[in-house]
């Protein structure tokens, strides 16, 4: 794998974790997008020494290999309709509550009091 | 479970050398099994009973006890020669987990005992319990308990006989909480429950250890060739505490007066004459092999001792008949468990016997007395001596046979006890049972004084008692039954002494005179003391109350508060775990997931771990270019304060990969890519205008800090894995698919030919999660109209 391949995908994953970590569901999926697009890289980056398009052809002879980029395009797919998705969720809740904002469980922070409290 | 296995039934193997082999004939081996079963089918029956069907459900739960006992009795003789009845239940074989029986004379014994009483018990109750209570159910339970006692007795596999015995607790729980009306007596339930199955699960880490050490998971096979190390004996303390537990030992006994919520038939089965002992017979099981263990004999005698002496003391202070004949069991145990722990198997087992006779007899006693008098406190309790000569009689027997008084059961096996402690124990062991027997005479002699005598009371209280009606015949046939066999068998105890003495594989003497000996000074101090001390009962009581006072001074921990302080130890345990764990905010359960998906690898690669060749820089020179766009669309995208700016961004990241796929020689993606880019955006774009423009959140700095540093983490861990792991393409995989894609499939573009020819279930696969996607959110579109109120219902 070259190293700007590498480094291309860490800074995809980087910028996209960062969005990840937020609340706002529409940072969530551009940070989903973003990790998407560094993933489909590494499978890319997978396949080795690229070489002409696997399209078979007479006498040719180094193709890329066609593996990754068949999960790859399968993943570009999946990745597509959870982004679809997820904009769905963002809009209804913004529809009902006014807020895009994951916000804490309520139920959950309840019990951490709880065992802050001790008891 | 296989309930018809390829059963091969093999009979009569001794399991030691010198016992004569016996060729029994095949049929009792599928008998047995047929027998084991029968209980549990009858209990399944017997919850379909209806409630009014009493007499339907007291025969339908004698039938198979009765049935097991006749069966034992006829099939004794063997046995009681050193042979076996076994049959082979494989269960899950991979495992070593089997149902294995193997009947042997210690297990006929626990076997008969189960059953034998359990059959009076069954006839007692259809008479005790009120017509409110439902017989079926009770039976139901009562039933399944002893088909669990006599798994215990006859499983030859440590997995099978922690089945059975689980068997045991859980019909021991629905047992005691039968009320299930009364707070009291669930919270009993769930004690008895949770104390019995933690050492049970603390038994089952023995089994799996022990069945490690020795290679085998079955129990004859083990004994017969031992294991031993410190491996092997922290298994043997492992199961210790499931026999501890189980048996209501010394710092674990706090279930046992609290299981007297169940109904008194059940008290007098499960928590005096059979389930308790099934922890003692456990030991007895396991003393051929494990016996000269280093924690053997001083662990099971001081948890033995302790807890004969606190049973007896604790009994001692009772008003409440039924905790009295309690702590009186729990004195017994520690007994019996102290003679295991010196080796007297053979003591062990005719205490066993005597004290499973003469307690259900006492217990029995009790609950007649409860249901005609209408208590069973001896506060209150005056005169039912006079009223009821012949249930006097009966107690007055069985506490006998309890005190250790010629000629019954319990005196031949005290007497055998004391002189085999005697031959074999030091003098603080000596001292300690003769006091702990002392206190045994002076609480049975208490019991008979506090149920029948009569009393001086004082001038308001009302006595109870006096005028009471004679109770029903089977009120009290059973426990006549269970106290004449105390003195049938302690004047002809030969029966009971080939049966223990078979059971122990030990010679040993049981018998109605043993002659002048030392032990009788013993035992005749032991009565002796019992006796002065319920004659000066005011005073012993005086000074007993202050001995309780002073322990409480020296905040001495008790049973019941440190069962009480385990549990709230552990809800708030579980209140902090869940708390940090599972605190609710979504950034900080993902954070966690990524650190910790990444720590593993990260940790290797400091580590040095990960040798790697130099990477080419880049393998088209466009390459750099297209990637540089990337990481800064990435990084606008991140930095973004607009939704659209940064929908944007993440679309102009993904037209840089789509160039880099055109590089690679993959035509196919790049196409697809930027299809879905444009798609991508045009959404966002769609949705953001009905959102807010700006979507920045109040940010707190360290909170900031902390996201860019797990994502740097992140990104840099990635790099890293990506190189190591290099590029080696799909090999064979890959290779197969370039050769067969014209000659199989008929296609060129190879990629196309492995998503929609090779793999086109999994492309079917990828358009239905689509389609559930696209249904989603065409529901929450459509449903977000509605509830905002923007399409509003036309009628």
């Amino acid at each position: 794998m070259s190293l700007v391949l590498a480094l291309t995908a860490g800074a995809l994953f980087a910028a996209g974790t960062y969005l990840l970590l937020q609340r706002l569901l529409t940072r969530i999926v551009v940070g989903l997008g973003l990790i998407a697009h560094g993933a489909n890289l590494l499978l890319l980056g997978a396949a080795g020494r690229p070489g002409a398009a696997p399209i078979i052809t007479e006498g040719g002879a180094a193709y890329s290999d066609p593996l990754p980029q068949a999960l790859v395009l399968t993943a570009i797919v999946i990745t597509f309709g959870v982004t679809a998705f997820l904009l769905a969720l963002a809009w209804r809740s913004w529809a009902l509550t006014r807020s895009d904002a994951v916000e804490d469980d309520l139920e959950d922070r309840r019990i951490a009091r709880l065992g802050r409290s001790g008891g | 479970m296989a309930i018809f296995p390829s059963t091969h039934a093999t009979l009569g193997a001794p399991a030691t050398a010198g016992r004569r082999a016996l060729h029994l004939r095949a049929g009792r081996a599928v008998t047995l099994g047929l027998l084991l079963a029968a209980p549990f089918a009858t209990a399944m029956v017997l919850l379909a009973v209806p409630g009014r069907a009493r007499k339907t459900a007291a025969a339908l739960a004698l039938l198979p006890l009765v049935g097991f006992t006749a069966w034992a009795v006829a099939s004794a003789g063997p046995l009681l020669s050193g042979g076996e009845i076994t049959l082979a239940l494989p269960w899950i074989p991979d495992l070593g987990v089997a149902l294995d029986l193997r009947l042997d004379a210690l297990g006929l014994l626990l076997a008969l005992v189960a059953t034998g009483i359990g059959s009076l018990v069954v006839v007692y109750s259809a008479a005790y319990l009120p017509a409110g209570i439902h017989l079926p159910r009770f039976m139901a339970y009562l039933v399944a308990f002893a088909g669990g006692m006599v798994g215990v007795a006859a499983a030859d596999n440590l997995f099978g006989l922690f089945v059975f015995w689980e068997i045991t607790t859980v019909a021991s729980y629905l047992l005691i909480g039968f009320s299930d009306d009364k707070g009291s007596a669930r919270a009993a339930a769930l004690q008895a429950v949770l104390t019995t199955s933690a050492g049970g699960l603390a038994m089952l880490a023995g089994c799996v250890l022990l069945s490690r050490q020795a290679g085998t998971a079955t129990l004859s096979a083990i004994l017969a060739a031992p294991p031993s190390g410190a491996a092997t004996t922290a298994a043997l303390a492992l199961i210790l505490l499931g026999a501890f537990t189980k048996s209501a030992q010394v710092p674990f006994h706090g279930w046992l007066p609290a299981a007297m919520a169940a109904p008194t038939p059940a008290s007098a089965y499960l928590h005096s004459a059979t389930m308790v002992k099934a922890g003692v017979f456990l030991l007895a099981r396991l003393h051929p092999g494990f016996g000269s263990d280093p924690i053997w004999a001083p662990v099971i005698t001081t948890v033995g001792l302790a807890t004969m002496v606190l049973g007896a003391w604790r009994a001692l202070r009772q008003t409440d008949l039924k905790l009295l004949l309690a702590f009186g069991t729990v004195s017994q145990l520690g007994f019996m468990t102290a003679l295991l722990g010196l080796g007297l198997v053979h003591a062990a087992l005719a205490v066993l016997v005597g004290h499973a006779l003469y307690k259900s007899a006492l217990f029995l006693v009790v609950g007649t007395i409860d249901r005609t008098a209408g208590t069973r406190d001896l506060r209150v309790l005056s005169g039912l001596g006079r009223r009821l000569p012949g249930l006097l009689a009966v107690a007055a027997v069985a506490a006998a046979s309890k005190a250790g008084l010629p000629p019954l059961l319990g005196w031949a096996a005290k007497e055998a006890a004391f002189a085999e402690i005697l031959t074999v124990a030091a003098w603080p062991v000596v001292i300690l049972t003769v006091a702990a027997s002392a206190l045994t005479a002076a609480y049975a002699l208490r019991f008979v004084w506090g149920a029948f005598a009569t009393k001086a009371m004082a001038p308001d209280a009302r006595p109870l008692g006096a005028g009471v009606l004679p109770p029903a015949p089977g009120l009290w046939a059973p426990a006549a039954l269970l106290a004449a066999a105390s003195v049938v068998l302690g004047i002809a105890p030969g029966w009971v002494d080939r049966l223990v003495q078979a059971a122990a594989g030990v010679p040993g003497k049981l018998v109605l005179w043993p002659g002048w000996q030392p032990a009788l000074a013993a035992s005749g101090a032991a009565v002796a003391l019992g006796a002065i001390i319920h004659l000066g009962r005011t005073r012993a009581a005086h000074l007993q109350a202050a001995g309780e006072r002073l322990f409480r001074s020296l905040r001495f921990p008790t049973a019941d508060g440190t069962y009480r302080r385990s549990l709230e130890g552990l809800n708030r345990l579980a209140d902090a775990t869940t708390g940090t764990l599972q605190h609710g905010s979504l950034p900080v359960y993902l954070g966690v997931i990524l650190l910790a998906t990444l720590g593993l690898p990260a940790a290797w690669w400091l580590a040095g771990g990960a040798g790697m060749p130099a990477p080419p820089l880049a393998h088209r020179p466009a390459e750099v270019a297209l990637g540089l766009l990337a990481a800064a669309a990435a990084f606008g995208a991140a930095r973004a304060r607009h939704r659209l700016t940064a929908a944007l961004f993440l679309g102009a990241a993904g037209y840089a990969v789509g160039g880099i796929f055109v590089l690679y020689g993959a035509p196919d993606l790049a196409l697809t890519q930027l299809l879905v880019e444009t798609l991508t955006v045009a959404m966002f774009a769609f949705v953001v205008a009905r959102l807010p423009r700006r979507h920045e959140e109040a940010r707190l700095p360290w909170w900031r800090a902390l996201r860019v540093g797990v994502a740097l983490a992140v990104g840099a861990v990635v790099t890293w894995a990506a190189l190591a792991v290099g590029g080696g393409g799909g090999g064979e995989a890959s290779a197969a698919y370039l050769e067969k894609a014209v000659p199989e499939a008929g296609g060129r573009n190879v990629v196309n030919v492995i998503l929609t020819d090779f793999r086109a279930l999994d492309t079917l696969g990828e358009i239905t999660v689509l389609v559930v996607a696209a249904m989603g959110v065409a529901g929450l579109i459509a449903g977000a109209r509605v509830a905002s109120g923007r399409e509003e219902d036309p009628r």
